[in-house]
């Protein structure tokens, strides 16, 4: 049912790489690529002395939808943005059929909105699921410098089969949940402008309901074994991305994470409020955007400290550190264990794993909250209207982040202009910082060493990229990373 | 009395009316020729050119739809070579808009997605031609995507012939051929478009859809028959 990208042949071809030094102009090439999602290049560059002064992560890919949805007409725009993304497709449904209810300038029946958000609840789990029992587990599991031909999920279901079973579980909850009320798993077409296209039967809500108890012990089970392991990696939790910075994410009016709507809630890094209760819709007011030639891969930053020092985090951390409360009994428990671990406001994007499981915790027991409510099973689940707006933005949190959608259309509904901001986008300062932490920390004279390449992927992996969403680009997964020397010549160049 | 004439299709004897069209006899005697501009209840144009046929004696191929029968005639409907016909006329067809079956509003309820399936076409070898092609939604219930229109002019047929509203015609030629409401102006601003919506539900594909239908999920959905339209026709003599 699920396909491991990487795991099928990562025992074959990663080989070549494998050892230590690496001749300064021999190009190492290592494919296939694997557990990030995208074409991507990192630069690292040294000073006279041979010290690391800076590090860029470059996405290098590009796609244009923002291009290619003008002249569309805006009820198309949520299966079109859909098609940015087949592991989160139904992130943007919901961020771009949000937007258009602003242009049609209706709010979905309660039903369809509760409906709209199990299905983004069931895509936070499943996506969850595969960037932290997929992608990241072998190298918890099996240490960061392990051999790539185990440190892999297959080696993962060997050495730990209820770990990956667990894995393989949860993604298929969520995954079944997203074809069971959307039509299908991967571009699902039940979320439409004004709410849901079809009500939800009782057969589905109860078989969805006999799936919550064992998705529940999954998760429960994987955050008891990474408490217990956790303590191995504090090396890596100092220096993967530990830095102060601000976070921002959706929360609803008692405060709770709310991955649907909501509002913006900004903290700073000692958790004070830079802004609070703000309009998603007047998420231009506060967040900039900085293009920078090295990269297609757009950098926000929040408006009011400027460009490049506002730099704030978002993703499950994020949503973790922002909020009072998660909402749900569980899952409070375990906000409570983890603040207790790593602070009230987690500094390091290594904890992104351990938050991502606490959130995956949420969603599920959210999904039967709302499976539970009593007017689930209603008939009304969309609202219809013209166009009565010519702008509409659409404001929700995907599994990596707040992801915001934001259209102009014309009288007849053309759609005329589009921006996107991408979770990726929001965490791409905070990216490179990590990279450079790591940099500074593991490079060592000119060349690029296995255990640093290790932790440099490690690094992007704990925000769990999507630069296909990001860039809404297309792509296999690639990384290239390159060491500078302060006259711009490669030193050493590896790639994945 | 009316005439009967014999002949054969593809080897079968087959027997119709004088006046009949090929492609009329083939329907009643079970031979699918294919066709994406017939349609049952108004007049035949023979736009497509799908449903050429060769017919023994002539060097040139015929339209089925608009030829009328004799007596002896051999008609041959399916052959390798009008396969390759068909299929070429079919990805030229796709070739010269830009269909994208995925985020339309036809998807699985489409006459061209259907054919191609059902002549087996899988891929393009003539270059697209990608040209930049408006959509007027400027109707209050309708809109037209000019990307997905085949010029099969059923929209402009039914809106004669059934609603005798007259609004669609054609304007411009080649490449450039649009189907064009009044006298090209906006659909919204039309006088003579009584909304009846017959255009929509006769179009193969999804160049004529219902504002406000989310792309996909069979949202174009279309009767599959729609008799009164042949009731009106045979009252009216056509």
């Amino acid at each position: 049912m699920t396909c491991y990208p990487d795991a099928s042949q990562a025992s074959s071809d990663r080989g070549s790489g494998a050892d230590g030094g690496i001749d300064m102009s021999r190009t190492i090439t290592i494919d296939p690529v694997t557990r990030i999602e995208g074409h991507s290049k990192i630069t690292i560059q040294l000073d006279d002395r041979g010290e690391v002064v800076d590090a860029r992560f470059h996405v290098t890919q590009f796609r244009g939808f923002e291009r290619i949805t003008q002249g569309r007409p805006v009820h198309e725009m949520p299966a079109l943005m859909a098609r940015i993304c087949g592991i989160c497709p139904v992130s943007h449904l919901i961020a771009s059929a949000k937007a258009v209810d602003d242009i049609l300038a209706v709010e979905p029946p309660p039903t369809g909105q509760d409906l709209r958000r199990i299905i983004n609840l069931g895509q936070i789990v499943q996506s969850n699921a595969l960037s932290f029992f997929h992608l990241s587990s072998p190298d918890l599991l099996f240490g960061f410098d392990a051999d790539p031909a185990v440190r892999n999920i297959l080696g993962v279901a060997r050495q730990n089969p209820g770990l990956a079973r667990d894995g393989i579980g949860l993604r298929k909850w969520g995954q079944q949940i997203i074809e069971w009320l959307g039509g299908k798993r991967i571009h699902p077409e039940g979320i439409v402008p004004g709410g849901v296209a079809t009500p939800l039967t009782a057969e589905v809500r109860d078989r969805i309901l006999a799936g919550v108890p064992e998705a529940i012990a999954a998760v429960e089970r994987a955050i008891a074994w990474y408490k217990t392991d956790m303590l191995r990696w504090e090396d890596e939790a100092a220096t993967f991305g530990n830095f102060r910075s601000a976070f921002m994410g959706l929360v609803d009016r008692h405060g709770n994470v709310d991955h649907y709507g909501g509002w913006l809630r900004v903290i700073d890094a000692d958790g004070k409020f830079l802004a609070d209760r703000v309009d998603p819709k007047l998420f231009n007011d506060y967040i900039g955007e900085a293009v920078e030639p090295s990269s297609f891969l757009k950098s926000t930053y929040w408006k009011a400290m400027g460009y490049p020092d506002g730099i704030y985090r978002v993703g499950p951390l994020a949503r973790l550190n922002v909020a009072d409360r998660m909402g749900t009994p569980r899952a409070d428990e375990e906000l409570e264990k983890f603040r207790w671990r790593v602070g009230r406001v987690a500094g390091s994007s290594f904890h992104y794993h351990y938050a991502r499981l606490i959130d995956t915790l949420h969603a599920i027991e959210k999904v039967e909250e709302l499976l539970r409510g009593p007017d689930i099973l209603s008939k009304h689940v969309r609202s219809t209207a013209g166009i009565n707006r010519n702008e509409g933005i659409g404001v929700s949190e995907a599994p990596r982040g707040t992801l915001m959608h934001h259209y102009k259309v014309d009288d007849d509904g053309i759609v005329q202009w589009a921006n996107l901001i991408i979770a990726t986008g929001h965490n791409n300062m905070a990216m490179n910082r990590s990279v450079l932490q790591v940099a500074r920390r593991h490079v060592k004279g000119d060349t690029i060493t296995e255990p640093m390449l290790n932790r440099v992927e490690a690094v992007i992996r704990c925000y769990d990229p999507c630069l296909s969403c990001s860039t809404h680009a297309l792509g296999q997964m690639d990384l290239q990373i390159q060491l500078l020397a302060p006259d711009g010549k490669v030193l050493d160049e590896l790639s994945r | 009395m009316t005439t009967v004439f014999t002949f054969r299709i593809d080897g079968k004897d087959v027997a119709g009316s004088e006046g009949q069209t090929v492609m009329e006899v083939a329907e009643e005697n079970g031979i699918d020729i294919p066709g994406l501009c017939h349609l049952e209840g108004i007049h035949d144009r023979g736009a497509c050119r799908l449903c050429m046929v060769e017919i023994a004696g002539s060097p040139k191929l015929a339209a089925a739809c608009m030829t009328k029968i004799a007596e002896g005639m051999d008609v041959t409907a399916h052959s390798d070579v009008l396969l390759e016909y068909r299929r070429t006329v079919t990805e030229m067809m796709f070739v010269e808009r830009n269909h994208v079956c995925a985020v339309c509003v036809a998807n699985n309820h489409c006459e061209l997605q259907d054919m191609a399936e059902g002549l087996g076409v899988t891929h393009f070898d003539l270059p697209r031609i990608s040209p930049k092609v408006d959509i007027d939604a400027s109707h209050r219930l309708f809109a037209i995507d000019h990307n997905r229109c085949i010029l099969c002019l059923r929209c402009v047929r039914v809106c004669d012939e059934i609603e005798g509203a007259h609004t669609w015609d054609v304007m411009h030629r080649g490449l450039e051929t649009r189907v064009q409401t009044d006298m090209g102006i906006p659909w919204g601003e039309s006088t003579t478009c009584t909304s009846c919506g017959k255009c929509v539900q006769v179009c193969p594909t999804g160049a004529l859809f219902e504002k406000g239908r989310a792309v996909a999920r069979g949202s174009k959905t279309k009767r599959p028959f729609l008799p009164w339209m042949k009731v009106v026709a045979e009252e009216r003599g056509l």
